[in-house]
């Protein structure tokens, strides 16, 4: 498994893990779960977009996740978050659907791009998926504080003078960008539970936040790196992985927090 | 620490009107606060406390009128104001200790990732401390009591050195005790650190020792002045537009519409038969 035609699966991996990790964490804080369901939706659509007007999958995952993302942010001004979150789901699944009709997509293509492929990546995608991966943590990096203060209390935030809709919308447009970079490898129906998996047990078990957000990047690149093993080992998409072993992790942290509350000298 | 002259009213409010769907809420409303000192904005359930909280914050929609603060117009992210909103919710799950909190409110609204700064962990320190919440600053804020999330957030709103802070019902849902010890703390901490307050709250009573000035709000207008001036039959009758009475039996007041109504039940516009 650690043979040269993988090489790109184990950078693409790391990279996905650390972006996943990063971002879900405030996907969660958030409850913004269901965005981080709707825009990899959207980003399959773009994909099979891309397929049909033969250009890069990537740059049609990048702008239909964006797009997806802007749909959401600006909208759910309108009407209720979940409401323009739904919406926005159904028009890009709806126009997957129309894409692939269209198309006449090979099956094991279509199957990579919903459960995941550790092959997914090609040589010539290892560069934008890199540059594309360190902008994205370099942002949430930058704005790590009004970030966490407008997850936390968006009111007390909104006070203090933080144009909260503009973090709103930008954060929004890192999920899409790590979703773009996310769905090749872990398939665009699973793409979310590594975005919510690793997070959620991260956030249990560690009530600081600095490192709860470094706890989530951990268990995610463990999740990805045991995904990408047992994929090569048992032949069976990442995704299914990354699924079972987010749900696993999420029910351990609950177990843990649970005993420590009962024994709290332990 | 302020660069601005302390003889004038910190805040002044002056012709604020609000209206919502046609609807007024605030009608010419004028009142001032000054330095150090501690007001009360009293009023019953949908007064208007809450929207004239955020007329001040200058995030209240269809809002005419001006608020100065040292007399010039506010900017939106003016730091001289810490607020406490009615209902802050934090899920128990939360990453998110007492003493982080805290520590947002003075660096949540700084981009880059720098690191904190000693003097920064020392005033966070400090703050637990004027609020006497160091016992539980390593706790979830979601997994504290009302009354220990109300003084947290009392600390998260004073980092920031705010010369007025404005606090909606931060007594509302704690025990008689609680209610004691916070407007101990309140007056405790404004007068050491010399920030105006203003506090609201439905009730009167339990602040009468330590409000110095009292801005009641009652059908839309408000009466503004220290509270002998403001608690009489006569201001408060034009205030809510008929008679009411102004009863004091054991130190504590009263306000009492003078005849029970009779007929369908008091609207919220209207004392019933005991306000306070
Ligand atoms: N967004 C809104 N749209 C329409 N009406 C509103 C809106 N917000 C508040 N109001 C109305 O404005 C009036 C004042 O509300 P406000 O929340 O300021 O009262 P309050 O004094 O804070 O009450 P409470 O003691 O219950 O908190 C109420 O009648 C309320 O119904
Ligand atoms: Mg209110």
């Amino acid at each position: 498994m650690f043979a040269s035609f993988m090489t790109n699966a184990w950078i693409s991996g790391t990279i996905v893990a650390l972006l996943a990790g990063a971002v879900g964490f405030f996907v969660v804080l958030r409850g913004a779960s269901f965005a981080a369901h709707a825009i990899p939706n959207g980003a399959f659509a773009g994909a099979a977009g891309a397929y049909l007007v033969g250009i890069s999958p990537l740059v049609g995952l990048v702008s239909f996740a964006v797009l997806a993302a802007l749909g959401i942010g600006v909208s759910s001004r309108r009407t209720r978050n979940d409401v323009a979150t739904a919406l926005s789901l159904v028009a890009m699944l709806a126009l997957g659907a129309a894409f692939l009709a269209v198309n006449l997509l090979y099956e094991p293509t279509i199957n990579a791009l919903l459960f995941g492929e550790i092959l997914g990546v090609s040589s010539s995608q290892i560069l934008p998926v890199i540059v594309l991966g360190v902008v994205s943590v370099i942002v949430l990096a930058w704005f790590y504080r009004p970030l966490l203060f407008t997850s936390v209390a968006p009111e007390l935030a909104r006070a203090r003078g933080i144009a909260t809709t503009t973090v709103d919308v930008a954060f929004l447009v890192v999920v899409a960008l790590a979703t773009a970079l996310t769905v090749p490898v872990v398939g665009a129906l699973l793409t979310f539970s590594l975005m919510i998996g690793p997070p959620a047990a991260a956030r249990i078990l560690v009530s600081r936040p600095g490192w709860a957000v470094a706890g989530s990047i951990g268990l995610s690149v463990v999740t990805v790196w045991a995904s990408i093993a047992a994929s090569y080992l048992f032949n069976l998409p990442i995704g299914f992985f990354v699924g079972a072993l987010g749900a696993v992790l999420y029910l351990g942290a609950r177990v843990v927090a649970r005993r420590r509350a009962t024994h709290p000298a332990t | 620490m302020s660069v601005h002259d302390t003889t004038g009213p910190l805040l002044e409010a002056r012709g604020v009107n609000v209206s919502v769907d046609g609807r007024d809420i605030l009608r010419d409303v004028n009142f001032s606060i000054n330095h150090g000192e501690f007001t009360g904005l009293i009023g019953s359930n949908g007064a208007g406390k809450t929207t004239l909280f955020r007329v001040i914050l200058g995030i209240q929609e269809h809002a005419v009128g001006e608020v100065l603060v040292h007399g010039e117009p506010l900017a939106r992210a003016n730091r001289s104001l810490g607020y406490v909103p009615q209902k802050v919710l934090f899920d128990p799950d939360l990453p998110i200790r007492a003493r982080d909190l805290v520590a947002l409110g003075a660096d949540g609204h700084r981009y880059g990732l720098r690191r904190r700064p000693r003097a920064l962990h020392e005033a966070v320190e400090e703050m637990l401390d004027a609020v006497d919440a160091s016992a539980f600053a390593d706790r979830r804020v979601g997994g504290l009591s009302g009354g220990e999330q109300q003084r947290v957030l009392i600390a998260h709103s004073l980092i920031s050195r705010p010369e007025l802070l404005l606090l909606d019902e931060p007594l509302a849902n704690l025990d008689p005790g609680s209610v004691q010890e916070i407007i101990a703390l309140l007056h405790r901490v404004s007068k050491r650190q010399r920030v105006a307050i203003l506090l609201s709250a439905h009730e009167m009573n339990p602040l009468l020792p330590v409000m110095d000035r009292i801005v009641y709000v009652a059908n839309g207008h408000v009466a503004s002045g220290t509270t002998d001036e403001v608690v009489r039959p006569n201001v408060l009758s034009a205030l809510y537009g008929h008679h009411v009475d102004v009863l004091r039996v054991h130190g504590r007041v009263l306000v009492v519409a003078t005849a029970l109504p009779v007929g369908p039940p008091p609207s919220d516009e209207h004392p019933e038969f005991v306000v306070e």
